[in-house]
């Protein structure tokens, strides 16, 4: 199968749903096949590539931060970026600035760009397929 | 062709997936290209042999494929030998293919 653009819209938050972690799988999927992919991110999925997460320590296990290894899905944005590098394929990371402003989450990692709802409607018409993963 | 790819991550014991089963029947029925039902996440539940199955084996009698997400059945410790007949364990990249074929892809 040749070349393919597929367009994702991700709405929840991070740390809150398991809807988060599919349409990552399938995004990581998609550019392992060699396809450009767009992500829109909208509403509370901005916060998906916020910049200042940081993994914490756990104290009711006594685990300190290195032992715990909590995940940060700005680390999964980041490879997701290196990964289209390593493959070949674009990878669009789109922030909606209007949910960034609300958020206060202006600073998302390496590679992602600020954009608008406007943005996602030329993403559809652009690509070979659309998927809306929403909240409930 | 293309078809309709549904994914379905809700288990329907949890309620709101009767729509979406209706749907993927309705659209069966119409002939107007394949149709997968995908399931990720609690939506594998009732691919197990259980009183919430009988509606996934009646769907595939109706013509959609149904595929359920092998990740989503590992973490639900869900072996394929408890899997029902009419379901078959797939990788997400299934699900990408199918959205690279053209379907119409919808997320419940």
């Amino acid at each position: 199968m040749s070349k393919q653009h597929l367009n994702f819209l991700l709405m929840d938050a991070p740390y809150e749903q398991a809807r988060t972690t599919t349409g990552f799988r399938m995004i990581d999927a998609a550019l392992r096949k060699g396809h450009d992919v767009t992500v829109f991110c909208y509403e509370g999925a901005v916060a998906l590539a916020f910049a200042k997460q940081v993994p914490h320590a756990n104290a009711v296990h006594g685990r300190d931060a290195a032992q715990e290894d909590h995940p940060n899905p700005k680390d999964w944005v980041a490879a997701l970026l290196d990964l289209a590098q390593e493959k070949g394929s674009k990878l669009t990371w789109i922030q909606c600035g209007l949910c960034v402003d609300e958020r206060g989450v202006g600073e998302a990692v390496a590679g992602t760009v600020r954009g608008s709802p406007a943005d996602f409607h030329k993403a559809v018409e652009a690509a070979n397929n659309t998927i809306v993963i929403p909240t409930r | 062709m293309p078809g309709y790819l549904l994914i379905q991550s809700r288990d329907p014991m949890e309620g709101g997936g009767e729509s979406f089963d209706e749907l993927a029947r309705s659209l069966a029925s119409a002939k107007s290209g394949p149709v997968t039902l995908f399931l990720v996440e609690n939506a594998v539940l009732p691919a197990r042999k259980s009183a919430a199955s009988a509606r996934l084996a009646e769907l595939a009698k109706s013509g959609v494929e149904i595929l359920a997400d092998e990740f989503a059945l590992r973490e639900r410790g869900i072996s394929r030998d408890r899997l029902i007949p009419e379901v078959k364990p797939a990788a997400i990249d299934a699900a990408v293919d199918r959205m690279v074929e053209g379907r119409k892809t919808l997320w419940n």
